[in-house]
């Protein structure tokens, strides 16, 4: 998003167009909080008016917002659309695009050092493998809202089907979870087909209603099934992962022992850290590849149009069911690790909070957008956390933020579309152009 | 009727509800030539090209098509995609209907799904980048380059459609059912808010697609168009055929005259005149 033919004039113009639009927030700001903070009043002892003025807060506060105004023009000027003049330098915008580049790589890296980073915190260990899995969540669910533009409100039905095929096949069969993975990953697919065959003809609106519909069949068939899934009272003592059959015990045979260090619980979170590591990598990279073949161009002409798609000769109901058994498949996968991390589960832990929490990272993400979906769940799911501190405010703020940042970003944090195949320039296709998809 | 037809309609007949949209319809398309469908406003020339394309199922009628190896079709017991798939009958719309968010060379790739999803194995040969598949995948590249070269947009391949302008995007559309490798390509009015000169262009085009052996249906009011370039015209009025024939047998007929342009015969006929 450069502008080339940038001058100095119109730059010049563009920043008394931000310090005109500062100093006018910053005089509203001094209007409003001038009696509602600048002068405290309370009622005395016998009841008579007290008030002190607080001249210096309210200083800060218009300072803030005037400060807070610059930054919004400026961050509205750099993610603006294209061809705007705009009042980052070429330099700062060339910067900004490198470091636009330079981020998944950096990611990347953090992403694998993060349990030698953080080794000693296991607070910040276990939020990272949270994010982690709502990531690989967030990319599965790409699959068919942001490429093949089903709207899908029950996700977390796979995600409960891959998290109970675990828990039971292993208490049930002793089979490891090795064994399990791609068999909760192949039920929670076959699952997604279930799916897909009724919801075919549905788009849109209705298509979400059905699909909503769905995520709650599943969790009152688990709430209810008492002889299979325990009811309410969920699966519990379900088998740790092992590396790859040694365990991470105390006992002689455990993974400290066999290493010769000495145990600590640690291991285990680190281990659970780098699985679902390359879970999520592994989503990601099937992703990108099947954006690549024929089902992917496919999913992304199914969002486009239908009805041309039809007309080409594509068969609509397979490209809709593989996209809905690839996306349930990468929900097996995360609710198998989701069982072995925990422990315990019960159907509480899919409720359609979670299909809503996963739709938004998609959403917030840019739909589509592999890079998108990974920043966005480390916002929400990282950001909740970080917002703890405000109690009981937490929800405010954070919808506040959410609905902030689809003012500015109603496309998600990437909005635009990079092509699969190009001849001479991969150039990213604008979010205004790519249709949302309507099932 | 002759193996010379690629298509053979017999009796179509299309009803909703209590409305006949198309009466009894029957018509022959002649292999590897242009045969317009030309009619008022209305007359049910589009829902003909729904039925033989699959969009609708025909309350009644044959609709058959033969290709050269001898192969026989019945278009109206095949359903959508296969009629593409199988009976190679490729289209484009009266509203063009491309992918706009996808770069031109991308929507021509798309048209090539079925043959590119067998050389990836149905995806899983294609995952692990087998050289069979990315060969497949370079010879798509190439057609589509073909195609992007023949109607002039090989400049632009890396543009989404949705930002290429209309008589681009018109050109693009057929190239894109061209990709499909036809044996019957049927154009919904595609010189339709074309000026002159992209019009001129557009016969050209058609031309020659009817050049390398692609019989062609089209549906056109642009009667420049239509008379320069057709081989037969059918011309259909509420539902039923009114004429048929060569364009100069149709111009001339009186019937068609009346029809198509209203009772008033003087004017009719100047209009025809100046469209020929």
């Amino acid at each position: 998003m450069s502008a080339p033919d940038l001058t100095h004039a119109s730059r010049r113009e563009a920043i008394a167009f931000i310090l005109k639009n500062a100093f006018i927030s910053a005089f509203v700001a001094l209007v409003i909080f001038s009696l509602m903070i600048g002068v405290r009043t309370e009622a005395g002892p016998t009841g008579q008016l007290i008030y002190w003025t607080r001249f210096d807060d309210l200083a800060t506060i218009v300072a803030v917002v005037f400060a807070g105004s610059i930054a919004v023009e400026l961050l509205r000027q750099w993610w603006g659309p294209v061809g705007v003049v705009g009042a980052i330098a070429p330099s700062v915008q060339r910067g900004l695009d490198f470091a636009g580049k330079a981020a998944p790589p950096l990611l990347l890296i953090f992403a694998f050092l993060v349990p030698v980073l953080f080794y000693n915190q296991r607070y910040l260990l276990d939020l990272s493998i949270l994010v982690l899995t709502y990531v690989m969540l967030g990319w599965g669910l790409n699959v068919v809202v942001g490429l093949a533009g089903l709207l899908d409100l029950g996700y977390v039905a796979f995600y409960a089907v891959g998290a109970y095929s675990y828990a039971l096949l292993s208490t049930n069969f002793d089979l490891s979870f090795w064994m399990c993975l791609p068999l909760a990953g192949i039920l929670a697919a076959f699952w997604g087909v279930l799916l897909g065959f009724p919801v075919l003809r549905l788009r849109g609106d209705y298509l979400a209603i059905v699909t909503l519909a769905f995520g709650e069949i599943i969790r009152l068939v688990l709430l209810n099934w008492e002889s299979l899934t325990g009811g309410p009272n969920g699966v519990s003592s379900i088998p740790r992962p092992t590396f790859f059959g040694i365990p991470f015990t105390r006992g002689d045979d455990g993974f400290a022992a066999r290493l010769g260090i000495e145990f600590s619980p640690t291991h285990r979170i680190v281990f659970l850290f780098y699985v679902i590591l390359a879970l999520a990598l592994l989503t990601n990279w099937v992703t990108i590849r099947l954006r690549r073949l024929p089902i992917g161009r496919a999913w992304e002409a199914l969002r486009e149009d239908e009805v041309a798609c039809r007309a080409l000769g594509i068969n609509i109901t397979t490209t809709k069911l593989t996209a809905f058994a690839t996306g349930a498949m990468f929900g097996g996968f995360a609710g198998a690790f989701f069982a072995t991390r925990q422990g315990f589960i019960s159907p509480e832990s899919f409720t359609f909070q979670e299909s809503a929490l996963v739709l938004a990272i998609v959403v917030l993400g840019g739909m589509g957008s592999q890079l998108g979906v990974a920043l966005a769940a480390v916002a929400l799911i990282g950001g909740f956390e970080l917002f703890r501190g405000f109690d009981q405010y937490r929800m405010l703020v954070f919808g506040m933020a959410m609905v902030l940042l689809m003012i500015w970003r109603p496309r998600g944090l990437i909005g635009h579309r990079a092509p699969t195949v190009f001849l001479k320039q991969n150039t990213a296709i604008s979010a205004e152009l790519a249709k949302e998809g309507r099932g | 009727m002759s193996h010379e037809s690629i298509l053979i309609v017999d009796g179509l007949t299309m009803r909703f509800g209590g409305v006949v949209a198309v009466n009894g319809l029957s018509f022959a398309a002649e292999r590897r030539k242009i045969t317009a469908l030309i009619g008022p406003n209305g007359a049910g020339k589009t829902t003909v090209f729904n039925c033989i394309t699959g969009f609708y199922k025909p309350t009644s009628g044959v609709i058959r098509l033969t290709h050269d190896d001898g192969r026989n079709f019945h278009l109206e017991r095949l359903n959508d995609f296969r009629i593409s798939k199988k009976a190679k009958v490729a289209r484009t719309f009266q509203n063009i209907r491309l992918f706009p968010g996808m770069t031109a060379l991308e929507n021509l790739m798309v048209a090539q799904h079925n043959a590119l999803m067998q050389a990836s194995g149905f995806t899983f040969l294609g995952l692990i980048g087998v050289p069979s598949y990315r060969a497949a995948e370079r010879r798509a590249i190439d057609r589509a380059k073909h195609w992007l070269d023949r109607i002039g947009l090989i400049d632009r391949a890396d543009d989404a459609a949705g930002n290429l302008p209309y008589g681009d995007q018109r050109r693009l559309e057929i190239a894109r059912a061209m990709c499909t490798e036809p044996a019957l390509l049927c154009l919904d009015e595609p010189a339709a808010g074309l000026n002159a000169r992209e019009s001129a262009g557009l016969s050209e085009l058609l031309l020659s697609i009817r050049g390398q052996g692609t019989s062609i249906i089209l549906i056109e009011h642009d009667m420049s168009v239509v008379m320069e370039i057709s081989d037969q015209i059918v011309v259909m009025d509420y539902g039923v055929k009114i004429a048929e024939g060569a364009p100069q047998v149709v111009r001339d007929d009186a019937k068609v005259v009346a029809a198509y342009l209203g009772a008033d015969e003087e004017e009719a006929a100047a209009v025809m005149e100046s469209g020929a």
